[in-house]
């Protein structure tokens, strides 16, 4: 009975939709983060010196503390941004191919 | 019911932050080497009268196995994303990255960075996944289409490996506080956590373990917040400040704030990154986390509110950290002998205890004393459950009775299973006193990021897995890691007593990551049985339930 209606979703046009945008919005977001984060981690390991300078004369922030301060807070934002439109446009499709699978059966 | 619950816990967690703000200045003066802590001992107690009593009220809940493994999959999203950040947030995270600020100064804020990074690579690739194809462990996902017997056994080993390093880091660091405090030998201390984590997850399961998460976790942000607001306004607030001063009679002098010792070369710092980022994503008692929510909705939500939490109070540790370098570090009674910069009292993981003595007296220290042994043994329990699943579910009624094993039997096995589980804890706890604990946990999710996520990621996403191909992935990831800890400085050299390292990086994940996913690849490529190709025709149902989450398990109802 499962595999009819897997097969009866994946048919639907609608399924391709929900996975092509979903995928393309959750592995850009993915790229974002890893792209950041693994980049920091380069210039730790390459150029440790630049991350312990100060944004400006006198002061005690450095670029490293800045850079990882804005990557805690827009780390948070980007899961923020997903979740909400996870759970409200991809949910919606989701259902909505569910219950076509369903109405197919009878 | 739950929803009351959390409210009147909210409402504890306010009258005792508020108690522990009345408690008046701090107590100057010499403090007596290990004299015994009435406001801790107090706190702790009430802590835990508090958790027997829910244990008492979860165990009379947990009737079925889903109630034990999962809570019956009825937390909410927020609820689950506090407990997620209790489980994640440990001892070692409030005592060891505290101290590694505190002696290594911006090294200790990339670590953070590095363990926060992770969260939103599981929430973007693989939360609605594990929630969609999961029951009670990640085992069920990764045996989703392949051979249950062997690729259950291959997971429930890593798992169990993952689970004792990381025991380790808890136990030491509940050993050396209760020394610190109470002037009990280490190994009581240890032996008591041991049975009190056995009596919670015998008892009350998943239901008792999620709730003493949840608490944990609101004391732990809350004990956290005034010590980091009480020290901070010693410095008007301000970074500036507090960085001139650290600097100015820190060792490392203006190098406190640079990239520096610990990352001292390329290799280690993106071994760890990867090792922290990826083996978020393979520890069997955060994973297991997100089967007990009921649906991917919730999960997701879990996620943003856990990641909040984590962010927000690494931040504050940070702060605890610079803060201690001038009021813990410039204060000869923290200090044994009275020497300024010879050895903290306690060990170096006391850093944050010794803060928060310093800016609220006994009365906080002895709160954050408590929040700290709430924190271990709720960390302690929820992978003591991890680790029992995988004995009971994985390989005892799964691997063992192929299904047949009635749910009783499974639960019972589990339970035998969380009080043996409980003597190892006790076991390593002593073997590796002398451990900086969180490097320890440095160690558990490098073995986590190359046993466990590469196959569970490449379950989910590529259809070409067979049996074979996760196996020597698996085992491969396994093996590689242990023997890369093993054979490095941390263990051969300082646990072991040989003269040199034979691998001479400190960190697994770099190289033991690529063994596992080329071992994965390769071997399920060369695989042309007929099981192979069964299995890989099995994906596109599985695909399908991954992304609708049609056909998954379901929330039983209470």
């Amino acid at each position: 009975m499962s595999s009819v209606m897997y097969e009866r979703m994946r048919t639907n046009p609608k399924f391709q939709e929900l996975v092509a945008r979903r995928g393309r919005f959750a592995w850009t977001l993915a790229l974002v983060v890893l792209i950041m984060f693994y980049g920091f981690v380069m210039v730790v390991a390459f150029n440790p010196a630049s991350l312990g300078q100060p944004v400006g004369q006198g002061s005690m922030w450095t670029f490293g503390v800045i850079v990882e301060l804005f990557m805690f807070v827009f780390f948070w934002i980007l899961t923020a941004i997903y979740v909400r439109r996870a759970n409200s446009e991809f949910d919606a499709l989701t259902q909505e191919i569910v219950k076509e699978a369903w109405k197919e059966k009878k | 019911m739950m929803r009351r619950l959390t409210q009147i816990l909210a409402t504890l967690g306010l009258l005792s932050l508020a108690a522990v703000a009345l408690a008046g200045p701090p107590v100057e003066g010499a403090m007596e080497k290990q004299a015994t802590n009435w406001h801790a001992i107090i706190m702790f107690c009430i802590f835990v009268a508090m958790t027997m009593g829910i244990t008492y009220w979860a165990a009379s809940r947990t009737k079925s196995a889903a109630d034990f493994y999962t809570a019956g999959g009825g937390i909410t999203g927020f609820q689950n994303g506090l407990a997620i950040a209790g489980d994640y947030m440990s001892a070692a995270t409030l005592l060891g990255l505290t101290a590694m600020v505190y002696s290594k100064g911006y090294d200790g804020y990339i670590y953070m960075l590095a363990f926060f990074a992770g969260w939103p690579i599981i929430l973007f690739l693989m939360a609605e996944r594990l929630r969609n194809l999961g029951k009670f462990t990640f085992s069920d996902i990764t045996a989703y289409r392949l051979d249950q017997g062997k690729v259950r056994t291959m997971a429930a080993i890593s798992s169990l490996v993952v689970v004792c390093f990381y025991l380790i880091a808890q136990m030491v660091g509940a050993g050396q506080l209760i020394k610190l405090l109470f002037g009990l030998e280490y190994n009581v201390a240890i032996f008591a956590v041991g049975i009190l984590m056995m009596v919670y997850v015998t008892f009350g399961g998943m239901v008792a373990t999620t709730w003493v998460q949840i608490i944990k976790a609101c004391m732990l942000l809350a004990g956290g917040t005034l010590v980091m607001i009480l020290a901070f306004s010693q410095f008007g607030f301000s970074f500036q400040t507090l960085l001139e001063k650290a600097t100015a009679v820190h060792a490392l002098g203006t190098k406190l704030m640079s990239p520096g010792s610990l990352l001292a070369e390329p290799v280690t710092a993106i071994s760890l990154g990867l090792g922290l980022m990826f083996g978020t994503a393979g520890l069997p008692h955060i994973l297991m986390r997100f089967f007990t929510v009921t649906d991917a909705k919730e999960a997701r939500k879990s996620v943003l509110y856990a990641s909040g939490f984590v962010a927000y109070f690494f931040n504050v540790i940070f702060l605890m950290g610079l803060c201690g370098i001038l009021i813990v570090g410039q204060n000869p009674e923290f200090f044994e002998g009275g020497v300024v910069g010879g050895k903290l009292i306690g060990g170096g993981n006391m850093v944050a205890m010794h803060l928060s003595k310093a800016v609220g007296g006994d009365m906080l220290l002895g709160f954050l004393a408590a929040v700290a042994f709430a924190t271990i043994l709720a960390v302690v329990s929820g992978l003591a459950l991890a680790g029992a699943s995988a004995i009971s579910h994985d390989l005892y009624a799964r691997v063992i009775k192929k299904g047949t094993a009635s749910e009783a039997a499974e639960i019972r096995v589990s339970k035998i299973a969380t009080i043996c589980l409980g003597f190892v804890a006790i076991v390593l706890g002593i073997l590796f006193e002398k451990q900086n604990i969180a490097f320890m946990v440095g160690l558990a999710f490098g073995v986590a990021a190359a046993a466990n996520f590469p196959v569970l990621i490449l379950s989910m996403y590529w259809k070409g897995l067979t049996t074979r191909g996760a196996l020597f992935g698996g085992y491969g990831g396994l093996v590689s890691a242990v023997l890369f800890v093993l054979l490095s400085k941390s263990v051969w050299v300082d646990v072991l007593h040989n003269p040199a390292p034979l691998f001479p990086y400190t960190q697994p994940a770099l190289f033991a990551m690529p063994i596992a996913f080329l071992f994965a690849y390769i071997f399920s490529k060369t695989d042309s049985s007929v099981r192979a190709g069964k299995e890989i025709d099995a994906f596109d149902d599985q695909y399908v339930r991954a992304q609708t989450g049609f056909g998954a398990e379901a929330a039983s109802k209470h």
